[in-house]
Parts: C-alpha cells; structure tokens; sequence
C-alpha cells in the first residue's frame, strides 16, 4: 500500500463548503414550505384546562392548529423510552404535544402551521391556554423530599435507583475499606447544569409525495435511520417509503442523538395530512427550554486510603438530576457512576445513584456524558487525599494507577452497553510523564513564588480520565467502485462537523490504494445505507470507521481477484497504487480499477467505449462458468459491519495554571496542557481540533455556564446574553502531546476522540484554582462573583 | 423569535423622520444600529407598531469635534467615533468607553446616541455622558430640545426622550487641561456588558494635585452614578491620596442589585476596587497631558 493516508494530517475536505457558506443546513432547504411554531408552556407545572384557538383563528396565512386531541394513534402515545433498564422502574416520556399536565417551561402544547414563521408566531400568541398551576419541584434535594410530585404516580420523584459495589481483592465492601482504612475524608460536590447549545439548533422538513405515498424528512439529527424508524412507526407507513436525511448538521454534542424528537413527528405526520411541505426550525430560546440540558449532580463522597495515598474504598452517592422525562433512559448517571474510576484501581467502591425528577428540562447526554462528572468526583478526591496527606498531587494519582503491564483490566461494572467495564489497553504512567514535562510541573513551584513576590496569585491543577468509547451495537459500511474509478462510501451514522468526510475518504483511499480525489463520503442518508445507530458515544471512527475499511478489503479482495483473472496472474502478486492494480515488481502490467469496476459487471448494453470490455461478446468472459459466477455479486462493492464485543477506552491527562486577581477574583487560564491517548490516529490534525472543542465546552462548564432555574422552574438566562459561553477571547491557547497505544479491540487500533476535550477540565480548573486560592473548590462553574464569596467566607 | 407585525417607515430626511414620529406618537420606535432593538423585536419583549428606520437619514450620520467638545450625529457608529483620531484628540474617554462596548461587529452596526437613548445602567456610553456632563439633542416636529445626562438617564432602560422626539446628536465636553480619563470594568467575558464598570476623571493643578475628580459607576445603579470624589482625594498627587476612604465614598453612593452573575455585595467590593484602578489611571494620564502642555 504506497497511497499512504492514514494517520496524516490531511485537510478537512469538508471546510471549504462549510465555511465558505456552501453548507446546506436544515434551514436552507424548501424556501417555500409553510413554517411551524409551538406554543409552548410559560409554567414550569401546570394542568391544561382549556385551550381557546379561536382568535388565531382569523390571522392571514394560517393553515392549521393541532392539539394533542387532534393526534391520532401511536402520534397520541407518549414518547418512546429510547433505553429501557432495569433499573429504571420509574421511566416517563412527554407526549408530542401535552395533554394534561405540563411538567416543565417550555414544553409543548399546541402545534401552529401557517404560510411562514412570522405567521405562525403572530397565531401561536393568540392562542389562549388556561391553566391549573400546580407546585413546581425544582432541585434535586428538594424534588428527593417527595412532598410534592412532578408525575403523580412516582413516589418520591425517583425514577431510579442503581448500586454497583465492588469488593476489594480481599473480600472487604466499601464500607469494611473504608472503616478499616488508616485515613478517611467525606465531603459534598456540586456541579450545575449545563447544555450542548450545538450553533445550529434542531429542525425539521418534510415533503410527502402523494403520487409515490411515500415520504422525505430532513432533520438536523444524529440519527437518521433511526428517526426514520420512529416516524414509520408513528405514522403507520411502511418503513421503505420513508426516507431520512441528515443534512449539513451545525453541531450535535449529544442533544440530537434524542429521537424522536416530537417536532421529528409531528412535523412529517401534518406534511402527509396536509399534503405541503412543512419545516420547523428551531430557535435558540426554544432550544434553551425544550431540548435537554445535562451535567447537574450532586455527590457525596466517603473515601478511605493509606499513607501513600492509596484509595483502600470508595463510596459515593449521586442525586442525579434527570429533569422533567427521561426519554435517554439513565445512561448519564450509569457513565457517571462507572466511568468515575478513571485510570485508577481502587480498592473497594460502592456506588449508588438516584435519578430524580424535577419541573425543569429533561437531561440527556451533552458530550462528556456524565463522565465530567464522575472525573469531578475522582480527581477532587485524589486532591483532598493528597492535601490531607501533603504529598503531590501527581503522586497519589501515580500511586493510585492501573499499571501499564494489567491490561486488560477488569473494573468489576457493567458499562453503559450493558457489558462489563474492561479496558482494553492504555499507559498512564507515561502520560503522566509527559503531562508534568510538558506544563513543568515540578518547576511550577518556583513560578508561584516569584508571582507571589509580585504579588500575584497563580495555581496548577491537574486531572485524569478514561472515556469509553465506540460503544456498540454496530455500525456498517458500503463502498462501491464504479466504471469511472470513482470510489463511493457509505455509512448509516451521521455527521455535525466533526471531519468524517475527510478521515473516511482516509480510510478508504488507504485500504484501496486509491486517490483520495477519487473517494467520496456520504454520511446520514438513508437512501444510501439503511442500517445504523448513529454518532455519539465518540463511536463514530471507531464504528463506522472500521466498518468502512472492512467493506473496502471485501472489495480489494474482489478487485484483485477480478485484474488477476485480466491479467492472468495470481491475486497474491498484485498491488494497487494510485487507482492502478499491477503486478508486484512488474509495473507495466497492469490494470486500472475503473477498468476492474468496469468488468465486476457483465452487460449487454455497452455505453460508452470503456464499457463494451463487460458486454456478452467481448470475448471477456468464460464459456465454462456463467456471467456472474456462483457466490459472486455484479458490481465492484462491499458492504460491511462493525460490532464490537466491548467498548474501546481512551484516556487522557489535562493540567492547567490559572492566575486569580488578588481584588477582583477573576480567573484567567494563562496554560493548558493536555496528553490525549485515542490509540492509532487517523488524522492527528482533526483529534487536535476535537480536543481545542472539547476543552473549550470543558471552559464553559468550569468558568461561565450555569443554567438559572428560580423556584417556579423558570430559567432565568434563556439566552446568551446570559447563558455565558466562552469566546475566543476566554479559551486558552490549548498544547497538547498524543499518546498511540493501539486498541486491540479492532481492525484499525483505534479509540474514540469526539468527547475526550471536555471530560477533566472542570477537575482541572477547580484543582488550579484551589491551589491558587487554597480554599476548597466542591463546585463548578466557579465566577468570579463565587469566588469573592468562598474569600469573604473564608476571612470569617 | 419574530417580531410581531409593524408599519415600516424608511425616512430620508430628519423631517420625514419626526413626520413619522409625530404621527405615531407612543407607537413609535427608532431603529438606528439596531443591536438592543432588533433582538427585543424578535424576542417579543417590545411590539411597536410603527418602525422609524433613521438609517436612511444622511444628515445624521454626522461627528464633529472642536475645541468645546464632540458632537456625535445619530447615525454615527461606535467604531466611527472609536477610531476618529479627532474625536480621541478632544476627549479621550470616548475611545476608551467604546473599546469596551460589546465586539467589533456590534461597534460596527450600533450607534452611540442609540446606545444613550436605550439607557441601559450597563452600558458604557451612558457613564461617559454622564461623567464628562454631556448632552443629548432631542428634536421633535418644530422644535429642539437639549437635555443634559443628569436629567436624560431617569431609570434603567428609561430616558427622557418622549414619544415623538429623536434623539439627532449627543455633544461629550472636551477634556480639561491638566486632565484625564479612564475606563475599568470587568465583565464575565470579553465583551459582556460590565459587571461592574468605572469611568473616571481627573483633573490636576500646576503641582500635579488633585483638585478635581469624579467617576461614574457602571452596573450599580438604576444609571450611571456619578460621584464627585474630589474631597476625599484631599487635593494631594495621585501616590499619597487615602484609597480607602475615596473607595468608601464611591462604594456609600451606590445600590447594586444581585442578579445571576454577582452578588451585590461582590458588585460593591469591585466597584470599590475599579473606583481605585480607573482613578489611578486618570490621574496618570492626567500627569501626562500636563507634560505634554
């Protein structure tokens, strides 16, 4: 294989359509459709008990207003549990429009179609909607009192309950640990809400044809095959006359992985029945209120360890926040809850968590996906330990790790997949090392003492994580080479900017020996490929990815056998460069792979001059065997499937030096270092620009976004005047190193990188800022403003 | 997030636009940059049914500075007067409020005068006005009015204009001899509207004394509150003024509110702390223009 691209830092092929305003994102496409607008909930808990339409009535360009009366069938039934667990005893999902009770500001009541949005809307206010108002429940220690209920019939507002506990190697719980540990710390952290807030919010467009009954939806999702399912299922149509596109999507991080979306029903269901093409698109202060937030957990830690501060046990009990529904299921607080380990072995842990229901936005996964979280608790506590032990806090960390040598290691959970919690390979002393060379940290104290004499305040911090990645069931991949030597590959998952394009053309110009020129991606469309789960979980490269490169080796395999055949050799012998099949050793003989597409399909229609090679008469084929041979298949192409027995885990170390104002208590990040191990890079250009992300969402989490609820459930910074996300100006110039320590789970070595950026940095912030300040840090975001206070609290 | 149904009304003239004014009355609104308006509209939190489009009016789009001070038309934009080297020349707090305002593209697009009529307690513009003692044209159909900012900022969002009336020019006072201007503020991120915010001036004798000096605090107030500062600084150089006590004046005069992003009594503290830096600031760039007279 001399086409060598795998691992290089090729240019994201997609750039220059996106950023040149070529895109065609959801709300580019049918100018002409007719617009739909919500009304939606002001209250956070409330019975319907009347609504009046009438006024609306009169409004030029109106089309048509839709209640939950007017739903019918399975449109009427609440929406699906997407992941049922045992554990959740207690799962509710909303209806596609309420209808009784609404359980949170924003949910949505009354469908308006009208000629365009600004119509809409102008009805959408006419419409009356007379409430009961009912006790909103709003925090999760208040909601777990159960005095009042955000669905009457779950009892304490607990939608579920899960323990894992893992005994030490001697048998002992975590509790014997801990009791029986020489040292014990207990202490509370919080970590507040947050969201995924993609540039582009959702949206919906869908065109029925009545001549072909069929139906065509655009959604602005993470998964179009299974949006597509939902929709057939929902609206009662057999599943090959739907079809479903993903287009250009501007960003996901979780929030679009939710489906089916009620706007992703709806919006079709009424397209049919009134036979026009309708869109919707999202605004942003719908997508404050109605989509999903994540992140808000509160954790109360109980930790035992020995003198080097080696964690003996390990208990920790979680108030999850799940909001109002859990359509997601409690995949958050499962990540949470096993992915809090991290790179360490501790001795004995018990984990128990609560999925609560509160009269706010439903939680579900935002990149990261509960494992912010879970990091928060670890490497808080393994800076507690080594503050109350004085030693480094790099030290206990290394003390603390699995060792490079007890891969595969066994944590003793279930994962988030259902399978056990194993990681397959990784190296943490290492990237410890190369962590501490490069932000300097057995020099920083030198560096604090000379700001102090300047009488500036500066503190470093540090975090680890292990992030599971490529999650199954599978993925799959289609290539097909046709008569022109053009490459097309295929796969169900979905695309929001994260350069598939690019790295799958990658892949497959490597396994084919062919022009990257010559390979083109198609993500998301069912049209092309009808299988799939989608994007998220950083499963993408490491699903489809693989799954892609085995459909392109059945297909140099076929190709090979095909020119072998042509050219009277033995397939063994035979090489393609550049788009070429040709003898090892031997150039001249040779065929091109547009000549092999070529004669992978007997015809008996030439049509054009290449293409009289495959007709009947041509002389091209065997009169021993038919045309297409037995176990053969027409055509150039292949199709594969991934699926993974286990998830792959990458790890990663972060470290920061932050500067906080001695007077005004602003914080400034002046460095950030991280060491990001993701296996066998595809392309280290698009990993970096994967880490810049993440780290700069893990800024806004550590520094600027909170999402305000009040005590009626009203969010209070519903836009971005006041839901602070970081500029340019607040992200940090981001260094960063690469690890590669092959997964040996897959074909290509491979381990996700999409969320890894964002996972510590709230754990390394925190860390830097408390040893800036030295006041205990057990909440994030932290500002300026909290910051003062903790001083002020602290001088008490 | 559409504006509700209005009248569209694009005048070429500042009589056509007090024409639409006038026959609107209360109905009425000015759109000039657009950047506070606009998202109001779309938001639905404001629904005027007659627009006034002033971008049109080439007679407004006027910045004249002399030696009495500047005069900012209408439709001049943040970044026309921020990097009008005239305009820094005959007082520099123009170029230093402005540099705060918001993000390049939104200085692009808003106006000053716009920025003062919106009246935002927030807002940098209003705080330069009100601590240099500047004024606000207001015209209406056959006549003109001018109000000075200590009668002009009446509460937070709420300015003397009345409906009917437009505001075609604001006039900031030049800068005295022996003076100078600061502006601090620290806002969440860059750009934000401040958290807390100081404009500052100062102004000095021949022995580079303080004789004068007045701030005006941002984000503390219904408007800007402007404090004379003058006795506490006690007529001494810049290095031996008692800090404390000038911050304590600042910090007695001024009723910060809590919101999700501060305390008020973390407000109090940085105006306390801003109060300091930005008069400290004046007064150096007050020892380098007596240098330079």
């Amino acid at each position: 294989m001399t086409t060598k691209l795998f691992g290089e830092p090729v240019r994201r092929r997609e750039d220059a359509r996106l950023v040149t305003g070529q895109g065609r994102y959801l709300d580019d496409l049918g100018p002409g459709a007719l617009a739909a607008a919500f009304v939606r909930s002001p209250h956070a808990h409330a019975r319907i008990r009347d609504i009046d339409v009438s006024a609306a009535l009169d409004v030029d360009g109106l089309v048509a207003i839709y209640t939950w009366e007017d739903l019918p069938g399975a449109l009427a039934e609440p929406l699906p549990l997407l992941i049922p667990h045992p554990a959740l005893t207690h799962g509710r999902t909303a209806y596609p429009l309420a209808k009784d009770v609404v359980r949170h500001v924003g949910e949505p009541i009354v469908m308006v179609v009208a000629e365009d949005r600004y119509i809409a809307e102008d009805a959408c206010a006419l419409i009356d909607v007379e409430y009961e108002f009912l006790k909103p429940v709003v925090g999760v220690e208040e909601a777990v009192q159960g005095v009042h209920l955000v669905h009457e019939d779950v009892p304490g507002n607990v939608g579920a309950h899960m323990v894992q506990e893992v005994p030490s190697r001697d048998g002992r719980s975590a509790a014997e640990a801990i009791a029986a540990a020489p040292h014990t710390l207990e202490f509370r952290l919080d970590i507040e809400r947050s969201a995924c807030m993609p540039l582009e919010g959702k949206g919906v467009y869908a065109r029925w044809d009545a001549d072909d009954q069929s139906l065509r939806v655009y959604s602005s999702t993470q998964t179009s095959t299974s949006v597509r399912m939902a929709v057939a299922a929902k609206l009662g149509l057999p599943l090959p006359k739907v079809e479903v596109i993903a287009p250009d999507v501007g960003g996901g991080f979780g929030v679009k992985i939710v489906h089916p979306w009620p706007e992703e029903i709806l919006i079709p269901w009424a397209a049919r029945l009134l036979d026009r093409e309708i869109k919707w698109t999202e605004d942003r202060r719908e997508h404050f209120v109605s989509s999903a937030h994540e992140r808000a957990q509160v954790q109360h830690v109980r930790v035992g360890f020995d003198d080097e501060g080696r964690v003996l046990g390990l208990d920790v009990t979680i108030l999850h926040d799940n909001g109002a529904y859990t359509p997601y299921g409690i995949i958050v607080p499962i990540i949470t809850s096993t992915q809090l380990l991290g790179p360490y072995k501790i001795g004995a842990y018990r984990v128990e968590f609560s999925s609560i229901y509160t009269n706010t936005v439903q939680v579900t996964p935002y990149r990261g996906a509960g494992r912010p979280q879970g990091v928060f608790c670890m490497e808080r506590t393994m800076d507690r330990v080594a503050a109350y032990l004085g030693r480094d806090r790099t030290e206990v960390r290394a003390a603390n790790f699995i060792g490079p040598d007890e891969f595969p290691y066994d944590q003793g959970l279930i994962f988030q997949d259902g399978r056990p919690l194993i990681y397959d390979s990784g190296n943490y002393p290492e990237s410890l090392r190369m962590l501490k060379e490069l932000i300097g940290w057995d020099s920083f104290p030198e560096m604090k003492a000379r700001a102090a004499a300047d009488g500036r305040r500066i503190g470093i911090g540090v975090g680890c994580y292990v992030e599971g990645t490529g999650v199954g069931p599978y993925e799959g991949g289609h290539v097909q080479v046709t008569s022109d030597g053009r490459v097309h590959v295929s796969t169900g998952l979905t695309s929001q900017g994260q350069g598939h394009e690019t790295v799958f053309a990658q892949i497959a110009a490597t396994e084919l020996g062919v022009p990257i020129e010559k390979v083109s991606v198609v993500t998301g469309d069912t049209r092309r490929f009808g299988y799939a789960v989608g994007t998220f979980a950083s499963r993408a490269a490491v699903m489809s990815g693989n799954a892609i490169a085995l459909a392109c080796r059945k297909v140099r395999e076929k190709a090979l056998r095909i020119a072998a055949d042509a050219l009277e050799a033995d397939p063994r012998d035979l090489e393609i460069t550049d788009g070429i099949v040709h003898v090892a050793g031997t150039p001249s003989a040779s065929i091109p792979l547009a000549t092999v597409a070529v004669l992978s399909n007997p015809l008996r229609y030439a049509f054009d001059e290449e293409t009289k090679r495959a007709t009947q008469f041509s002389g091209a084929s065997s009169m021993d065997r038919p045309p297409v041979d037995e176990g053969e298949e027409p055509g150039l192409e292949g199709r594969d499937y991934y699926s993974p027995i286990r998830s792959t885990f990458a790890s990663g170390m972060h470290a920061a030096i932050v500067e906080t104002d001695p007077e005004t208590a602003e914080i400034t990040i002046l460095r950030y270092a991280v060491v990001h191990d993701c296996g066998k890079l595809i392309n280290p250009m698009i990993v970096e620009g994967q880490i810049h992300g993440g780290v700069a969402q893990g800024v806004g989490g550590a520094l600027y976004e909170k999402m305000v609820y009040d005590e009626y459930g009203q969010l209070l910074n519903a836009s971005f005047m006041d839901f602070l996300m970081p500029y340019a100006t607040e992200v940090p110039r981001i260094e960063t190193a690469h690890l590669e320590t092959p997964s040996p789970l897959n074909p290509l070595g491979i381990k996700g990188a999409g969320e890894a950026g964002v996972i510590p940095v709230s754990a390394v912030i925190a860390s830097a800022v408390e040893d800036a300040e030295a006041i205990p840090i057990d909440r994030m975001p932290i500002s300026p403003s909290d910051l003062h206070t903790l001083r002020l609290r602290l001088a008490r | 997030m559409k504006p509700p149904p209005f009248d569209y009304h694009a005048p070429v003239s500042v009589d056509e636009a007090l024409e639409a004014l006038a026959e609107a009355g209360p109905h009425g609104k000015v759109l000039a940059g657009g950047q506070s308006l606009i998202p109001l509209l779309n938001m639905r939190l404001v629904a005027p049914s007659q627009l006034v489009d002033i971008n049109r009016v080439g007679e407004l789009d006027t910045l004249t500075a002399d030696a009495g001070g500047v005069r900012v038309g209408a439709l001049a934009r943040h970044a026309t007067v921020e990097r009008s080297a005239e305009a820094a020349a005959v007082q520099p707090l123009l170029r230093q409020a402005l540099a705060l305002v918001a993000h390049p593209v939104i200085r692009n697009r808003g106006t000053v005068v716009g920025s003062l009529v919106h009246a935002d307690p927030s807002a940098e513009m209003p705080a330069a006005l009100a601590l240099l003692g500047g004024s606000v044209r207001l015209a209406r159909l056959g006549g003109e009015r001018e109000v000075a900012a200590a009668d002009f900022f009446i509460g937070p969002m709420e300015s003397a204009i009345e409906p009917g009336e437009l505001a075609v020019s604001a006039f900031f006072p030049a800068l005295p001899p022996r003076s100078g201007t600061a502006f601090r503020e620290v806002a969440r991120r860059h750009g934000d509207y401040a958290v807390a915010g100081m404009a500052a001036l100062v102004t000095l004798d021949e022995d580079l004394r303080i004789v004068s000096a007045r701030v005006a605090c941002v984000s503390v107030g219904p408007g800007p509150v402007v404090v004379d500062v003058s006795d506490a600084c006690g007529r001494r150089p810049a290095a031996s003024v008692p800090w404390d006590a000038v911050t304590a004046a600042v910090r007695d005069r001024i009723d910060p509110d809590e919101d999700i992003h501060a305390t008020a009594e973390y407000r109090r503290h940085l105006t306390g702390v801003l109060a300091e830096r930005a008069l400290k600031d004046a007064a150096r760039n007050a020892v380098t223009e007596a240098a330079h007279e």
